[in-house]
């Protein structure tokens, strides 16, 4: 365990322990966009930075982001000052210029006070805000089928050669990931499509509903080593046909008792 | 043949010794990027067809060779005749037939390619004794233009891989670490961090294996300092480099080179496998317990890329960006493993500081900053070219003594060091000693060394635009205050290049600056704002001039100036046949008129008069 001070209290934490963990655990608000428990921190957004020093750096300060800054011995920590409400507002208002069209960057903006951009705004700028948080997930997922592409400004997450990703296999786990809802799909009939890709989706045998796409059911039949028939029957099937198994096992015991 | 010990390597230098000995007179070629470029690599060729053919004393076909970067680069192609030093510049391929007819076979002087100083027109034979080389001082270069690259033969004729057998002899690693330290080596690829400091990090890092890393991703514009050393002298980067694997008892190294340097790679690459083949990298190098080997790792040519952290994640075959660093990365490096990664020049210097010892070059320099810098001269300089200087010289003697003043001799207005993160410093801030701490002290930094000078027909508004502009398209995009700040920036810069930009707008760059470089991830976002903040700090009255009367005081931003002809003109018909626009009008030996509407302000028919009949206004 390692004790450090965030603004003026003293905490323990465990060693490894990122900031922003210790923070939240204290109830301390900062804002963050590409911070998600279930993917590796990045850094990208740095609306969670906050200011450190320690006793002996003779009162030289540095500004970090607290979602990767692990833990120290001695650290002092501010996490609310006029320096990091100015670089969070900038942030914020430089995303208003570029996401005009953004309600969640609108409300985050509106925290700082800021209705409209103080910068020249891009009418044509879309709502995503670079978090990386899709393409982590699909990292975590072991697929990687999208990734960033490009350079500065011109930045977007796409497939390969921007075209549709052939190693996505339709789980959607980029778009339940989004934070400002920028990754479109649809499922129409029996078709899925998200990155310009279409997919199949899997007819349960009994109700005929659909569930997951081809592609996603034989992935997780690989991974998790599963039967092949797994994903022919829906969860709720699937419910039914274990309660009529056991429910025909308790008849059989019962009549075997009588 | 392996050379599996020192004696023989020793043996062998001997061997060469005698055998160049043979060869009297050495016709040394520059091709440097800048000779090869003004057709040096025919003049080679020219020279070994007539020398196959010809019969003379003391010169043989091996005489001829091609070297690297001389630089002397605004006096290209040139050709050195040593041992006397005979210096021909702007050669050309039909000048060779006379070279060899009159100096090599008669002994004559051909004065017409000697270089003559414009300004005292005092002309010199030997290179050595013009001004540009007097005032200089080579270690990291002291090969480069010297010896061929494609030859080891010659490297080791030099006293190449001696260091390395003086470790190899009678030095613990902590010894070869403890002279890197004493000598005060500062890291040359910019931020001068302490290479004896890293070393000994890494050394004492438990985690295994340890890395080597050369940065060889110069991507300034306007700087070739490093390029120069790997394509003139690649042997004393791998020396360098196996020198440091001993001390930081590494196996595996890695030179990063950015695929634009194609000579860079071809050179190095050749090196590597003549090392290999003669047993200097590898297994048991010189006969003795240390292994190490190293390959190229070509950069794709992003500028990011030379950030420490994206240069790593780049070799580990990842998205070059780079990543936070609170591990510093000669803890957690190359696949999260200890990693010293120092620059091409730094790696040049560590055999001489072996050889010669630490106190000799920490003598040469200033306390803190010891030693030599290689800086490329660039801009609206006379000397353009490639240099090597003690730190501590004066600003004033590089651009003035070594650089020859301003072209034309106009006036000098500022110059840019340390790239496009570094600054702009003006003329009251030529006497400054150009050493790691002064310059970052007065707002710009050492960087990698490139230098470019601005005369006064440069617009400082302009320069941050263009740096600006250069950096937007290199971020990397990863995180926001770097990839949408410093895109506003450059959009409010160009704005006040346009003559639309206000006071506020002025006031929003200088806090926006504020935010990119305590928010931003990396070195790119942390120094961008520099090309505008030192420029406003300096140039504050140039920009008010853009803002608030709609003016540009160096008469290049082309929505706020008009061309006029005055009555100077004598009706040359010079600037009307330049001018693509044909927005000139006149006729010969009648006072021409431009149409300002036709006019795209492109500067033709400005530069083209000689006699100073138009005005910028």
């Amino acid at each position: 365990m390692v004790k450090l001070q965030i603004n003026g209290k003293t905490v323990e934490a465990r060693e490894g322990e990122m900031l922003l963990a210790v923070m939240q655990r204290m109830g301390i608000e900062v804002p963050t966009q590409c911070h998600h428990e279930a993917i590796e921190p990045t850094g990208n957004c740095r609306l969670c930075m906050v200011e450190i020093t320690k006793k002996n750096w003779d009162g030289w300060k540095k500004c970090v982001t607290s979602c990767l800054y692990p833990v120290e011995e001695g650290l002092i920590v501010e996490t609310h000052n006029d320096k990091l409400f100015e670089i969070r507002k900038t942030i914020l208002d430089l995303q208003l210029a570029r996401s005009p069209h953004s309600d969640y960057v609108a409300k985050m903006a509106s925290e700082y006070g800021l209705e409209k951009s103080s910068y020249p705004v891009e009418p044509q700028g879309d709502d995503c805000i670079m978090c990386y948080a899709c393409t982590r997930i699909c990292d975590v997922l072991g697929k990687s089928a999208i990734a960033p592409t490009m350079r500065g400004h011109e930045k977007i997450v796409a497939g390969p050669f921007g075209e549709a990703p052939p190693d996505c296999i339709g789980c959607l786990s980029c778009a339940f990931i989004c934070p400002t809802d920028h990754i479109k799909w649809n499922d129409k009939g029996n078709t899925r499509t998200i990155w310009d890709k279409k997919f199949k989706l899997i007819k349960c045998k009994k109700c005929g509903k659909k569930t997951i796409t081809r592609e996603f059911a034989d992935y997780l039949i690989e991974k998790r080593e599963l039967p092949s028939e797994y994903f022919d029957t829906c969860d709720i099937c699937k419910r039914q046909e274990t309660a009529d198994t056991m429910g025909a096992l308790v008849v059989k015991a019962r009549e075997a008792t009588i | 043949m392996k050379i599996d010990s020192i004696a023989k390597l020793d043996k062998w230098r001997k061997e060469i010794q005698t055998k160049q000995k043979a060869i009297k007179t050495k016709i040394l070629i520059c091709l440097g990027p800048g000779c090869l470029a003004g057709g040096s690599d025919k003049i080679l060729k020219e020279f070994q067809t007539i020398l196959k053919k010809k019969k003379i004393k003391d010169v043989l076909v091996e005489s001829v060779k091609k070297t690297g970067c001389h630089g002397f680069c605004a006096r290209g192609p040139m050709v050195i005749i040593e041992p006397l030093g005979i210096f021909y510049s702007k050669v050309k391929k039909v000048h060779v037939k006379d070279i060899i007819e009159k100096t090599l076979q008669k002994g004559e002087i051909i004065e017409k390619l000697l270089y003559k100083d414009p300004d005292t027109d005092k002309i010199y034979k030997e290179w050595r004794k013009i001004p540009f080389y007097a005032r200089q001082q080579k270690i990291a270069l002291r090969n480069v233009g010297q010896i061929d690259p494609d030859e080891i033969t010659d490297y080791i004729v030099n006293g190449g891989y001696s260091a390395l057998a003086k470790i190899l002899k009678g030095m613990k690693p902590d010894e070869v670490i403890d002279q890197v330290s004493k000598s005060g080596l500062r890291g040359r690829g910019g931020a001068g961090f302490s290479t004896g400091r890293k070393w000994v990090t890494c050394a004492k890092a438990e985690e295994n294996p340890h890395y080597v890393l050369c940065n060889g991703d110069e991507g300034d514009p306007g700087a070739f300092m490093d390029r120069c050393i790997m394509e003139g002298d690649p042997h004393t980067v791998l020396e360098g480099m196996i020198i440091c694997a001993y001390a930081v008892g590494s196996q595996e190294g890695y030179i990063y080179v950015r695929e634009e340097y194609p000579l860079a790679v071809v050179n190095l690459q050749k090196a590597i496998d003549d090392a290999r083949k003669f047993g200097l990298l590898g297994d048991n190098i010189l006969g003795t317990d240390l292994c190490f080997d190293l390959k190229i790792s070509k950069g794709g040519g992003a500028f990011v890329c030379g950030e420490s952290s994206a240069l790593m994640r780049s070799v580990a075959g990842e998205i070059g960006e780079p990543r936070a660093k609170y591990v510093r990365s000669v803890l957690k490096g190359l696949h999260d493993k200890p990693t010293v990664l120092n620059n091409v020049e730094t790696f040049a210097n560590i055999p001489v500081i072996i050889e010669k010892g630490a106190d000799w070059f920490a003598a040469i320099g200033t306390k803190k900053s010891t030693g030599t810098k290689a800086f490329s001269l660039a801009g609206k300089i006379k000397n353009t070219g490639l240099i090597e200087v003690p730190m501590g010289i004066k600003l004033k003697e590089i651009i003035y003594d070594i650089g020859g003043g301003i072209n034309d001799n106009r006036k000098f207005k500022a110059v840019q060091t340390g790239g496009p993160s570094g600054g702009c410093l003006p003329a009251d801030k030529l006497d400054l000693e150009v050493d790691f701490d002064t310059l970052a002290d007065n707002g710009s930094m050492m960087g990698s060394g490139g230098m470019v000078v601005m005369d006064d027909r440069t617009c400082m508004v302009d320069v941050s635009r263009y740096f600006l502009n250069f950096l937007v398209e290199e971020s990397c995009g990863k995180c926001v205050p770097c990839r949408e700040g410093l895109f506003q920036l450059h959009k409010l810069n160009e704005k006040i290049c346009e003559g639309k930009g206000t006071e506020d707008e002025l006031k929003l760059m200088e806090n926006l600056s504020k935010t990119i470089i305590s928010g931003s991830l990396c070195g790119l976002g942390q120094s961008g704002p520099n090309p505008f903040l030192s420029t406003i700090m300096y140039f504050r009255d140039e920009y008010e001039a853009h803002v608030k009367k709609q003016e540009c005081p160096g008469g290049v931003c082309k929505k706020l100036i008009t061309y006029k002809i005055n009555d100077d003109c004598n009706g040359c018909m010079a600037c009307l046949s330049v001018c693509a626009a044909s927005a000139i009008t006149g006729k010969k030996k009648e006072q021409h008129t431009i149409d300002e509407v036709k006019c795209d302000r492109c500067g033709a028919c400005y530069a083209v008069c000689n006699i100073n009949a138009i005005d910028i206004i």
